[in-house]
């Protein structure tokens, strides 16, 4: 394989590393914006998915009703974590709601451990076929579908903010929480609808990305930290950035590990983080105007 | 801040301390009580550090693996002194805080949780890469002893007395720190920090030197468990360690004096009593229920007591010290008053 072919590769690997940690940026700025919370068990919700389908896909049902019915439970368990944790403490600080977070995703690995062990688990292709060939660099149909998912839930997520009542509800919940009261508008739904909805989207992560990862109980930590990055290098409140900062990620890190050294490819990820912390706390991409936290 | 008894308590605990050896020649539970320590030397950094000052570290594992691959590596690679070792121990962490602390430091809440998580990722993926310093995943063996001119810590008993030394000296420090301007000042950082910066407290030099403290603190635990222990590898001082360090500051109390020791033996306590009861009661479980409990308490903790269990003593007492402000410990009190 010749130089540039080598490189494009690179550029493929990372798109499609990228898009998985977009996914995962997503869900926790949806949580972040509707909620205030940065949920540290956002990663959890991908790996449980993933193993779910999985296992589900293994008793022989067809992979597509696997795919609903993880979906589904982990949607729910999302709800129930929101309802028995973070709705009971809704009053805490910040930092007291950080630390629960934390909790549930201790608890939910435990959990994923007592299982399905500490094996490595695979999910099938979504499609049959070969990889395509660009240029003498291969990619996968399963990339494919994972593009299609980013930007499937993108779209989705900019149709709900832009388009819908509930919506611009969460919007005006997000800017004033009282006033939002006033008119109508309840911010303990809107809290289990986005603990809902990103237990959902991080199922679907996870099980767009079975076939591609190794998927072990433990996989979620990692994944959830590089979703923090890909969210905090857009700015936590800016949708359109978490995708960008994600696949921006992404293709660093595919490129750090090809060039440099696979084995500190985690390490380029945080440096990200930190920089991006210490040099513009609201987001290389994100929008310049004051955050209240 | 007195925990029941004030006249009787520290002599208590000191005196229970000097003849547990005397009493039991269980090696498993002196290693037990040494691990106690020496996580208590952390905790009650942590507790200056997320208690007084307000700041959150996700990170601290990183400093009290810096210690203790500080430790390894000056004596087993330069065989330099193991004392002067361990001076390097605490000072390394602590000149690395120095240096991260005051950009870090000006974060806000959530961002700084995701600084201190990110530098303690960052330095746990060193040890593991460092190769031909830290031994990467296989760590470093064959530390010594620690010795003293001719006097060596070479056992469990001896290595007792030494831990519980040097908690009674550091805590007598911290009591005198935290009932002087300074800890008084801090307490004012926690409550309010624009207020206290209104009354004339530096508040970004004060965080920083919380921050540097702890780190030193860590550092000492370190370096001490390197020598406890004599091998290192890093999965001591994994992310999950730093959570541990927070569990423990937030189980005993933050705020609270007795807090740290309270929260250290009582996190480690569970962890025993876990890895015993659980095949007890559940033949063939293994490791995943300690983590699934571990987990379960920390949430039930935070939502039910989030002021941690020092705090059960203190309830009824510390209104009248309260410094005004909208903190988040002063909501809770507010809140347990109304309840009450």
């Amino acid at each position: 394989m010749d130089t540039p072919s080598q490189l494009l590769q690179l550029l493929f690997t990372g798109l499609t590393l990228g898009s998985i940690y977009a996914l995962i940026g997503l869900a926790l700025v949806t949580t972040f914006n509707i909620t205030g919370i940065l949920n540290l068990a956002q990663g959890e919700f991908v790996t449980i998915g993933a193993l779910l389908a999985i296992s589900l896909y293994a008793t022989g049902l067809p992979l597509a009703a696997a795919f609903i019915i993880a979906v589904l439970l982990v949607a729910t368990l999302g709800g129930v974590l929101e309802r028995c944790a973070i709705q009971t403490a809704r009053q805490a600080s910040a930092l007291t709601l950080i630390i629960i977070t934390l909790g549930l995703s201790i608890f939910l690995r435990g959990l994923a451990l007592l299982v399905w062990g500490t094996e490595t688990y695979s999910l099938p292709a979504f499609s049959e076929g070969g990889p395509l060939f660009i240029g003498g660099a291969a990619i996968t149909p399963q990339s494919f579908w994972i593009f299609g998912l980013t930007a499937l839930t993108l779209a989705g997520l900019y149709a709900f903010f832009e388009l819908t009542y509930w919506g611009k509800a969460v919007k005006a919940a997000v800017l004033n929480r009282t006033a939002a009261r006033l008119m109508g508008i309840n911010p303990n739904r809107l809290s289990l609808l986005a603990f809902l909805a990103s237990g959902a989207l991080g199922a679907a992560a996870g099980i767009f990305i079975a076939p591609v990862t190794m998927t072990t109980y433990d996989m979620g930590f990692m994944l959830g930290v590089k979703g923090f990055v890909a969210a905090v290098i857009g700015g936590l409140n800016n949708i359109g950035g978490a995708v960008l900062g994600g696949i921006l990620l992404g293709i660093l890190e595919s490129f750090s590990a090809g060039l440099i050294s696979s084995g500190l490819k985690d390490a380029f990820a945080i440096i990200i983080l930190i920089g991006v912390l210490l040099v513009r706390p609201q987001g290389i991409i994100g929008s310049l105007k004051e955050r209240k936290i | 801040m007195a925990f029941i008894n004030k006249n009787h308590f520290w002599p208590g605990i000191i005196l229970f301390l000097l003849i547990i050896p005397l009493i039991t020649n269980s090696n498993y539970l002196l290693s037990i009580l040494i691990i106690i320590g020496l996580y208590t030397i952390i905790v009650q950094g942590l507790g200056i550090l997320m208690g007084y000052a307000g700041q959150i570290s996700f990170g601290h594992a990183a400093f009290f693996g810096l210690g203790a691959y500080t430790v390894a590596i000056l004596t087993t690679r330069f065989h330099c002194p193991t004392v002067l070792a361990l001076l390097g121990a605490v000072l390394l962490p602590g000149v690395i805080a120095a240096l991260i602390g005051r950009p870090t430091l000006k974060l806000q809440e959530l961002y700084l949780a995701l600084a201190t998580l990110g530098f303690g990722l960052l330095v746990h993926i060193g040890f593991t890469e460092g190769m031909e310093l830290t031994g990467g995943p296989s760590g470093i063996a064959g530390i010594p002893y620690l010795s003293v001119g001719s006097f060596v810590f070479d056992s469990d008993i001896k290595f007792f007395y030494l831990i519980a030394g040097i908690l009674i000296l550091l805590s007598a420090g911290i009591k005198g720190l935290i009932e002087s301007r300074v800890g008084r000042a801090l307490r004012a950082i926690r409550e309010s920090e624009h207020a206290a910066e209104t009354a004339g407290i530096d508040t970004a030099a004060l965080k920083l030197q919380a921050f540097i403290f702890s780190a030193l603190l860590a550092g000492l635990a370190g370096g001490l468990y390197a020598y406890y222990i004599t091998f290192i590898s890093p999965s001591p001082f994994s992310f999950h360690a730093s959570v541990q360090f927070v569990l423990m500051a937030v189980v005993g109390g933050l705020g609270t004096f007795v807090g740290p020791l309270l929260g250290a033996a009582l996190v480690v306590a569970l962890g025993e009593f876990l890895r015993w009861a659980i095949p007890v009661v559940i033949p063939n479980a293994g490791g995943e229920y300690q983590i699934i409990f571990f987990g379960l308490i920390l949430v039930v903790l935070m939502i039910f007591q989030p002021e941690g269990l020092g705090a059960l003593g203190k309830r009824f007492k510390l209104s009248t010290q309260k410094l005004p402000g909208e903190g988040y410990s002063t909501k809770f009190e507010a809140e347990k008053e109304g309840g009450l």
